[in-house]
């Protein structure tokens, strides 16, 4: 069951509203761990799923979507609210295993308590060349209706010979 | 069937790693010159190769051959570069440079968080574990070549 990574997450984020003054250091801590979890995560997901490079970013939202919450998190985010240019979406998370055991107290309303899926996402898509700003702007534990992530492609990270090289 | 050496890049074209069975000629320049022509070369390939590619490609750069020794090359998503020199008689061996790749790279570096990635790779476990797998291989033989 997953209830022991739902728990430990609520610990960290305990301790850290411990550690830290404001609840803005607190997201920013969870973003950067996030980060950090996601550019090694996607080493994992890459070597399990077999999934190639996408062509697009709507290729690019399916398996977000469909396979990696699906295999790290099991459910399967809706994708919604595209950008005509095609640059922006939405994931929205009816179930948001994170959260399971938690009700914010009202100390902490800038407190944004899953921050750390936008800092794995960001790190995940940039190791794929893709820096993609994420950021949550609904959340059920904020009382909002549903819980959405939002993703917008920034630009595609070039890859470049290394110093010194003809 | 032979297997000579094996070369793991990063994305930025560091050589992770590095490993040699079969090898009878050196390149009589420096290891680190050795990697940086090696990676050189391959970057040019891949842009040759898709620059001259007639058609949209899904793999891109698969293998070279020679007179002498065969060239197999892997690249995940993520920019990783797994190249491995056999001799001449061995076939397509893409499963096995994905298999270094998710069951060896993965395992033994991405999941060790006291390995850094972006250098050279310094787990003694990784490295035992390279060399078992590569001397298990069907076509790994210390006798040819």
């Amino acid at each position: 069951s997953s209830e022991l990574f739902t728990l430990t997450y609520g610990a960290l984020v305990t301790q850290l509203c411990k550690d830290y003054e404001n609840d803005e250091d607190v997201n920013k801590q969870l973003d950067k761990m996030g980060y950090n979890i996601g550019v090694r995560l996607v080493e994992d997901f890459l070597a399990r799923s077999n999934v190639g490079r996408c062509h697009d970013f709507r290729e690019t939202a399916d398996v977000i979507a469909k396979v990696a919450f699906k295999m790290y998190l099991g459910i399967t985010p809706s994708i919604t609210n595209w950008s005509p240019a095609g640059d922006e979406f939405s994931l929205i998370l009816e179930n948001n295993p994170l959260v399971d055991f938690v009700e914010l107290p009202d100390n902490h309303s800038s407190l944004i308590y899953s921050n750390l899926l936008c800092g794995v996402l960001r790190g995940a898509l940039e190791m794929v060349q893709m820096a993609v700003d994420v950021k949550f702007v609904q959340d059920t534990l904020k009382g909002d209706g549903a819980t959405e992530i939002r993703m917008k492609f920034i630009r595609r990270i070039e890859d470049n010979l290394p110093v010194g090289e003809e | 069937m032979t297997v000579h050496n094996l070369y793991i890049f990063d994305r930025n074209g560091i050589c992770l790693h590095y490993s040699e069975w079969n090898r009878k000629k050196q390149a009589g320049i420096s290891k680190e010159e050795e990697f940086k022509l090696m990676y050189g070369m391959l970057f040019s390939i891949r842009s040759f190769v898709s620059k001259m590619s007639p058609v949209d490609m899904k793999d891109g750069f698969l293998s070279f051959q020679t007179s002498k020794y065969k060239l197999h090359y892997y690249e995940t998503p993520t920019g990783l570069k797994v190249v491995m020199n056999t001799d001449l008689g061995v076939g397509n061996i893409r499963d096995v440079l994905h298999q270094i790749y998710s069951y060896l790279y993965v395992d033994y570096v991405v999941k060790n968080p006291l390995c850094n990635l972006n250098e050279t790779i310094q787990s003694e476990l990784f490295r035992n574990k390279l060399d078992t797998f590569v001397r298990g291989l069907p076509f790994f033989s210390a006798r040819a070549g």
